[in-house]
This record gives C-alpha cells, sequence and structure tokens, in this order.
C-alpha cells in the first residue's frame, strides 16, 4: 500500500482551522521560525479516512481474530469500557487542575477513581499501597525496582544485585539494570526456580528477586514458601512482575504469600486494549513497610469524604510520571473490575486456566511439551520434534496466521528450545479453541508430509515474510530515508554478466 | 458471567478432557495456606450501572471552566476523525506487531508516524514512541551518556520543571551529574549554558519555546556544544513546530518533544505521547521500537520492528533501555492528527494560538500592576507578573469559572506573584476579554 506521503496532493485543503488574522512572520523574528512549512501530508478529510480504515484492515486484532499470545493476555475489551473513558467530564481534564491550591475540589470526580482503583488493587493482590503512576509494565518494573533500592538505601543497607530467574521477561534485568543494580541470572529446575541454584548466588548484597509467578512457563512456582523465607533470611526483597496475573485472582493474594513489591499489567488482566504497543499502564503495589517510598503524588482521602494529592513524602523516590499516570487506562480498569465484581474477577482467572489446560491437553499428543503437568493461563509447547524435519516454531505460527489465527509467542521463553507459548484467555469459546487445535493439527500433518507448505507460509497475508537482516542493514526507518536508499542504488551500475 | 462464553455444559466436557474433577483441581499447585483468607470486592455491576456511576464521577470533575492553562499540556481541538479511526478495533486491540504478516496496518503507520515526526522536526530518525515527554528526555539524556561515554548533563532552568524533577528521580541510582543553569527572568541563559558545557559534558539539554513561554535560536548554543563534542538535545512543542526554527536547523542531536498537542485529550495526565527523534549518526543508540522498510521474497514492501538487538527481549540487562509497552496507539493518534490538519492547518493553529496570546499579552499589561515577565519573543504562552499572588488570583478567578493560568510560585522561588497564561485556537477573544476584566477585579 502506498504511503500517505505518496498520495499527498499539493495545495488539497485539508482540516483547516480559521484563517489567523496575523501570520507568524508577523508575530516573530525571522530567525526564529523555520521558514519553509513542514512538508507533511495535505490530504482531505476522507482521504485520511480512507488510508487509515485501509491500514487497519491488514491487522488482526482481538476483534478480528484468536490472539493467543503468550504473556501478553490479548482477551477481549469490553466495549463499554471505552464509553467511560471518553467522557468529557475525565478527557477535558487538565492535569494541573488538580494543583492548583484550592482547586483539588474542582477534580475530586477524578481523584476518587484513582484512589478507589489503589484500593481495589490493595484488595485484589493483599498490597499495603498502590500507585498508579508506571506507564507501562517495564516502568513498574523499573518504579518497583527504584524503590527498593530507597529503601535498602534508607536502611543503610548495602545491595549491589537483584537476582533474575532464566525465564524472566527480558525487561526484568533491563529494569533493575537502569534502577543501578547488577543483574544475577539462575537457571530454573523443571521449569521452576531453582532454591539451590538460588542458595549459591542469594547472598547479603543480594537486594532483590524478581519473580513471575505463574512464570511464564505457565507453572506456578512451587517453592515460594522456601523461597520466601531464603530471602527474608538476607533482607532481600521478593518483586511480582504481575504479566500473567490474570491465572490468580482470588487464588492467591501475592502480598499476603510474601511479596514486597508488585507491578500489574493492566492493559492485560483488567480489560484495557493494547493499543497495538500501548498505552498499557503498570501500578506497583508495595508492603507496608515501602510505602514511604512510593513515587508522588499519592491520593489521599480526608475524613470529611474529599480527596487531595499528598507530595509531602520526603523518602518518596519522586516522579516517575509528568502526572498520575495513564489515567485513562486505569479508567478502564476501574470500570472493569467493577464490572466484574468478585464473583467475575474470581471466574476470569478460573476460566483462563481452564482453556490453557483445554489446549494444552487437546495439543499434548500433536507437539512437545516439555514440562507438561497441570499449567495455569498459558503452557509453552515445543516443535524441537518439527524442527528435525526442517519446520520451526515460526513456520508453525506463519502457517497459522494463514488459519485466521494469531501466533502464540515463539522463542520465548528462552529456555525451550522451538518455544511456542500458548495463552487462550478467558474470552475465547470452546468453538473458537477446537477451530485453533484442528487447524494447528493440520498444519502439523502438513509439517510431516509437505514441509515446504508450512515453510512456505504464509501465503494470504498481505506480504510474505519479510528480510528483517536486509531491513536492519539499511536502516530505511522513514519514506525520506528509504527515498534516499532507493536513489542510491537506482544509481549504482547493474553488475556485469560475469560477476553474476 | 460477563465476557466468559462457555456453558456449564461446555465447562464439564472441557475438564472431563483435562481429567481433572472440578475447577478447583487447576489450581492445586497453590498451597492451602496461601489461599486468600479474604477477597472482599463489590459484586459485579451490569454494564448500565458501571457507566452510570462513572458518568456520575466524570460529573464531579468542573470542565466547563474557562482555563489558560497550560505548561507544557494544550487544549487544541482534536478533529473528530480521529476517535473513530484510532477507535477502530483491527488497530485497538491488536498487540505490538510480532507478527509483521499480520500487523501491516499498524507498521505502516508506525513508519509513516516517524516520517511526519521527522519532517515535522528535521530530524533524520524517530522512534515508536516512549511514555511520554519527560521519560522521553531522560531517554534523550542516556543516548547522550552512551555515546560520549560521559556522565555530566547541563540542563536549562527553562525546561519544564515537572521534567526536571523527573530526571532527578530516574537518575538517582545512576552515577550522573546533571547540572542546572538557572533562568534569566524567565529567558533561556544561552551565555550561562554556553559557559556551563565543557568537554566534560555528555550533553545540554534545553526547551523551546521555554517554560516560560519563551522562543530562543539554540543554534550557537549547538555549535559551541558540538565543538565540546557534546550531544544536544532539546524539547519541543510539536504543535508551534510548525512555525519556529526547528532542532534540525538549530544542529540538535535528539530532539523530544510531549506529543500530547497532536490530537490527544489532556485526560487528567495521560496517556500521552513521548516523541523521540535523532540524527542518523545516533539512531542505533535510540531506545524503543522502530519500524523500517523491508521487502519479501516476491519484492513485495512491508515494514518489520528493525533494529531489535538494542531491546530488552534480547540484550536483556545490556538493553539501551528497559521500554517494552509504548504509546502506540497515542502515536497514531498524532499521525492522524497531522495528516487531517496538513502543513496549512498546524501552522494555522499555531499562528490562532499565538495570535491569541498577544492580545492576551496586552489586554493584560493595560491593567496597572502586571507587567510581562520578559519582553523576550514567545510564542502561544507567556508568564505576567500580578502585584499579588499568582495563587491569590487564580482562587478568586477559579470561583468565577475561570482558570487564569498557572502560578509559577509552584516551581520557582521567586516568582510567587507569576502567572503563566496559555492561548490556543480554543479561546475566543471575548474569553480573553473576560479573562482580562476578571484579572482586574482581583488584583484591585
Amino acid at each position: 500500500m502506498k504511503t500517505i506521503f505518496e498520495t499527498s496532493i499539493p495545495g488539497r485543503p485539508g482540516v483547516w482551522p480559521d484563517e489567523p488574522h496575523k501570520r507568524a512572520q508577523d508575530m516573530l523574528p525571522a530567525e526564529l521560525l523555520r521558514g519553509k512549512k513542514p512538508d507533511l501530508p495535505e490530504l482531505s478529510e476522507l482521504d485520511v479516512v480512507r488510508h487509515f480504515t485501509a491500514l487497519s484492515r491488514l491487522n488482526f486484532g482481538v476483534d478480528t481474530h484468536f490472539y493467543p499470545l503468550g504473556s501478553c493476555t490479548m482477551k477481549y475489551n469490553p466495549k463499554h469500557l471505552e464509553h467511560v473513558a471518553a467522557l468529557p467530564g475525565f478527557t477535558d481534564l487538565h492535569p494541573l487542575a488538580a494543583q492548583l491550591k484550592g482547586a483539588g475540589q474542582y477534580t475530586q470526580g477524578a481523584l476518587e477513581v484513582m484512589y478507589e482503583l489503589e484500593r481495589l488493587l490493595c484488595e485484589i493482590t493483599g498490597m499495603a499501597a498502590y500507585t498508579l503512576h508506571p506507564m507501562a509494565g517495564a516502568h513498574g518494573e523499573l518504579t518497583g525496582a527504584m524503590i527498593i533500592a530507597a529503601y535498602h538505601k534508607k536502611q543503610g543497607n548495602q545491595k549491589t544485585k537483584v537476582i533474575c530467574p532464566d525465564s524472566a521477561h527480558g525487561t526484568n534485568p533491563s529494569s533493575a539494570a537502569i534502577a543501578g543494580f547488577d543483574v544475577v541470572n539462575i537457571e530454573s529446575r523443571d521449569g521452576i526456580i531453582d532454591p539451590a541454584a538460588l542458595a549459591e548466588v542469594l547472598d547479603d548484597e543480594t537486594a532483590a528477586l524478581m519473580m513471575t509467578c505463574p512464570n511464564t512457563l505457565g507453572l506456578f512456582e512451587d517453592h515460594l514458601q522456601e523461597i520466601v523465607a531464603m530471602l527474608r533470611e538476607k533482607d532481600a526483597l521478593l518483586y511480582y512482575d504481575g504479566a500473567n496475573m490474570n491465572a490468580i485472582m482470588g487464588k492467591l493474594k501475592v502480598g499476603d504469600a510474601g511479596f514486597d513489591v508488585v507491578h500489574l499489567n493492566l492493559h492485560k488482566t483488567f480489560g484495557t486494549p493494547h493499543g497495538a504497543g500501548g498505552p498499557g499502564s503498570g501500578p506497583v503495589g508495595v508492603c507496608e513497610k515501602l510505602t514511604p517510598f512510593l513515587p508522588i503524588s499519592r491520593v489521599v482521602k480526608l475524613e470529611d469524604g474529599r480527596y487531595f494529592l499528598d507530595y509531602n513524602h520526603p523518602d518518596s523516590i519522586g516522579y516517575m510520571a509528568p502526572f498520575y499516570g495513564n489515567f485513562g487506562v486505569a479508567l478502564k480498569a476501574y470500570a472493569y473490575i467493577l464490572r466484574l465484581g468478585r464473583e467475575g474477577l474470581i471466574r476470569v482467572s478460573e476460566h483462563a486456566v481452564l482453556a490453557a489446560n483445554y489446549l494444552r491437553k487437546k495439543l499434548e499428543h500433536v507437539l512437545e511439551i516439555p514440562f507438561n503437568r497441570v499449567c495455569m493461563h498459558e503452557f509453552v509447547a515445543s516443535a524441537v520434534q518439527q524442527a528435525e524435519k526442517g519446520v520451526r516454531a515460526v513456520d508453525i505460527a506463519k502457517a497459522l496466521l494463514d488459519k485466521g489465527h494469531h501466533a502464540p509467542t515463539i522463542y520465548f521463553p528462552l529456555i525451550v528450545k522451538e518455544c511456542l507459548m500458548v495463552e487462550p484467555t478467558e474470552t475465547e469459546s470452546r468453538e473458537t479453541l477446537d477451530l485453533f487445535v484442528d487447524d494447528l493439527v493440520d498444519i502439523l500433518e502438513r509439517a510431516d508430509n509437505y514441509p515446504e507448505a508450512v515453510t512456505g507460509a504464509p501465503i494470504t497475508m498481505p506480504v510474505g515474510r519479510l528480510d528483517e537482516t536486509k531491513a536492519a542493514r539499511d536502516m530505511a526507518v522513514t519514506w525520506d530515508l528509504a527515498r534516499e536508499l532507493d536513489e542510491k542504488q537506482a544509481q549504482k551500475p547493474a553488475p556485469a554478466a560475469d560477476d553474476a | 458471567m460477563p465476557y466468559i462464553p462457555h456453558t456449564p455444559e461446555q465447562v464439564r466436557d472441557m475438564l472431563e478432557v483435562i481429567g481433572v474433577a472440578s475447577m478447583d483441581d487447576l489450581f492445586a499447585d497453590i498451597p492451602a495456606e496461601l489461599r486468600p483468607a479474604s477477597f472482599d470486592l463489590e459484586p459485579g455491576l451490569s454494564e448500565m450501572e458501571v457507566c452510570r456511576r462513572l458518568e456520575t464521577m466524570a460529573a464531579k470533575n468542573r470542565t466547563n471552566l474557562t482555563s489558560f492553562l497550560g505548561a507544557g499540556f494544550y487544549d487544541h481541538h482534536i478533529p473528530k476523525a480521529i476517535d473513530p479511526l484510532a477507535g477502530r478495533g483491527e488497530f485497538a486491540t491488536a498487540y505490538t506487531p510480532y507478527q509483521p504478516e499480520a500487523s501491516q496496518g499498524t507498521l505502516q503507520a508506525v513508519f509513516e508516524y516517524q516520517t511526519a515526526i521527522c519532517r515535522l522536526l528535521d530530524m533524520d530518525a524517530a522512534n515508536a514512541s516512549v511514555y511520554d515527554g519527560g521519560s522521553a528526555m531522560f531517554e534523550a539524556m542516556m543516548m547522550a551518556v552512551r555515546s560520549t561515554k560521559r556522565t555530566k548533563l547541563v540542563v536549562s532552568e527553562g525546561l519544564s520543571p515537572i521534567y526536571r524533577i523527573m530526571l532527578g528521580s530516574y537518575t538517582s541510582n545512576l552515577n550522573l551529574e546533571l547540572v542546572t543553569v538557572p533562568h534569566a527572568q524567565g529567558t533561556t541563559d544561552i551565555a550561562g549554558l554556553i559557559k556551563a558545557v565543557d568537554s566534560d559534558c555528555a550533553g545540554v539539554v534545553v526547551q523551546n519555546p521555554n517554560f516560560f513561554g519563551t522562543v530562543h535560536d539554540f543554534s550557537e548554543l549547538f555549535a559551541h556544544a558540538k565543538a565540546q563534542k557534546a550531544l544536544s538535545l532539546m524539547s519541543v512543542y510539536p504543535v508551534l513546530q510548525s512555525v519556529l526554527k526547528t532542532p534540525g536547523q538549530m544542529g540538535a542531536d535528539i530532539a523530544v518533544a510531549e506529543g500530547q498537542s497532536l490530537g490527544l485529550p489532556l485526560s487528567f495526565g495521560g496517556p500521552y505521547l513521548g516523541v523521540m527523534s535523532c540524527t542518523k549518526k545516533l539512531l542505533r543508540q535510540m531506545p524503543g521500537r522502530i519500524a523500517g522498510r523491508a521487502v519479501d521474497a516476491e519484492g513485495r514492501t512491508g515494514y518489520v520492528l528493525t533494529l531489535q538487538a538494542r531491546e530488552q527481549h534480547i540484550r536483556r540487562a545490556k538493553a539501551t533501555s528497559n521500554i517494552c509497552s509504548n504509546q502506540a496507539l497515542c502515536a497514531l493518534r498524532a499521525l492522524i492528527h497531522i495528516c487531517l490538519l496538513g502543513p496549512e492547518g498546524l501552522t494555522r493553529t499555531a499562528e490562532l494560538s499565538m495570535e491569541r496570546a498577544r492580545y492576551a499579552a496586552r489586554r493584560l499589561t493595560a491593567i496597572p500592576g502586571v507587567e510581562l515577565l520578559n519582553d523576550a519573543p514567545f510564542g502561544n504562552e507567556f508568564a505576567v507578573t500580578l502585584p499579588k499572588s499568582g495563587y491569590q488570583v487564580i482562587d478568586r478567578l477559579i470561583a468565577h469559572d475561570v482558570v487564569p493560568g498557572f502560578p509559577l510560585g509552584r516551581y520557582y522561588h521567586g516568582l510567587e506573584n507569576g502567572l503563566l497564561l496559555a492561548c490556543t485556537e480554543k479561546h475566543s477573544f471575548e474569553d480573553i476579554g473576560i479573562l482580562a476584566e476578571r484579572i482586574q477585579g482581583a488584583c484591585q
């Protein structure tokens, strides 16, 4: 499809506001002006609507396709959440309106949403307090790691390292590093953290262990209680990566289980859409002793029922966001929790786990499942047997696209070869799950008999497999750089016949 | 139960396939002693009740005020075509485009967004977004630190105080030195910055227009930084960039912005859009997702996430940044906004905002005791000093449904009587007339 820059017609009127009385050169000296207008598309509203509608149709989304992308919780996003987040009483609210003296009273509704959502998240996870400021899961991890650093500093502890299991999301070690820690990796055993491996690296310099539970293999960390005790002995904290929270609502309150810091992904567990990569929201919850270190501001409810923003926390790690996080996302999560309520959230986890185990059972005869036991909300299969015949996990993923299913997560976690990580979520019907199984079985049969039919996939998508190596070398990351590259290549003389 | 499609019979069948007797057997791995003692939430509400409750809460916010609040976050008109386009499920309910063949819509839009940002700012390359303008500046600083292998950053006090607090927080565990160069009566002290940028400096950080609304040309500063082999980092206001001298023209190495003014509602602070762009030379240092053009075996053009070797899922603890989820849908909104308005529409928006600010400045300075903080050129925002505290005047006016601006005393000692006012195309001349009358009344 043509880029929007190629469809531009110079002089075509767009959605223009009225003509100003004065032009820029009447208001500012020439040396402060750019001189020439930016070379941006000139299109009618209809041109723009057609272009982006056409682009949208090249995408898979939850609204259009089954999307069993492991670790991402691609569940259905109820539409009334969009209505709620689009209420002008929220969208028109300037964030600084809450910081004018005496004007907290003009943002009471928004502060109430934040206060109530924090309270609900505390109850769901068993934590003492939350901040809604982190704007994504990884941002929550960074916030959590900084809180851990601040706590140890205040205690006078000399803590330099954070331990991550090899099954961890890549963001865990990366976030810990940006918070100033050295990262130590430990190897899993039987797909879960091995207390013996932990004991080898756990010492007085250990600030924390970052754990995902259930982990990225969809397995509950069986040694959790032992690990909590080991960490406490060294005054090391336990961090909970909430990417997989969808499995355990009402079944495990992580605060009660001994986790000290938690981040949640509201865009995973709590029904807000992923937006093709964001915005998300990554609230962080902490146990009582860590509350002084939460970012500022914090929402407080006064005795008379009014809400206000409290900036007076001298031990706080400071500002993680310019204001109060991705408020619009938090709003949707709040409405989602209200809608589902106690029983609804418990059933979310039960049915997420039911669907994952159903798929696991249906597929165990055709794919290797390295840790084949009752899983939580997701499981990891391996295409090692298929790979021996030349059909790799990536090929299976691409063939699934041709069948009208988004692919599972592939090649993550790193500890399972040729892995496919499948997370169906609670919102997919049995009919959809069965269709996925039938289609996957069909692909695997073809992998046996006509492997090239699978390795050549996809054939029905707008493009086939793209040359990523060449893309990284070309660095054509804008239309202008792409054209520059094309012109350069057009100028190159064609290779002589005997060179070929 | 809402959004769970299985019938009781289907659940029974599925449990049987799995080979367990009950739902609870699926959770047998969680030890009994770890099961929650309580899960004290209200019962679920109907869709109607949820909407009603949230509508009631929304109504508790007073949004019918005539407001001149800006301070980096501006109330521009949002074309109505954006919501239905960006709201399409194919965009809104997709994930990060890890399967490019099933995500060409997202990837081409990111590629177009990167191109539009580069053309607006005159930079070579942009990423698919970071969280907001402040975290964008933090990432820009880290790029400067990595590429110069130096640890000192010189930061102008004209950079938003909100961002300066963020930078202080983000760097608190990193061995970096932040040197702040004070503002000069609301203008950016270019001579002071030049003096502070030496050969130990990784980068110099400025904002245009600065927090006080003052417009500058940083060409000389950036040339000096270049001579010291330090990088020039600049935060800008995208709407005004349609008329102002660009970061590229001034010689900036990295330009960042809060993209909220490009089609995003104020929404009480987020979701917003961290715009990041840089020179080609620094591209591999840039964090976050980047879409690049690619080709398939049949020669068809497509787009992929490229240069992924910089990112956390590959490099883990050694990645350029920990960022994973970004503000993709906000970037899409910004792109659609730019395309709907085009160069003329964006320019008019900037000019309408600026001419209204000039009218407001003229009306306000006609009030005895009200003066401009400085006589430097400004864009659509300017600072005045009042005969009494900014807070006091604001309190008086809010009672009359007018928010006259932001009290500079909130962040700058010595400017307790300062008021920062922003205008956009949404303010009518009548609104400004009422503002002037009210301020005059409050100052008497």
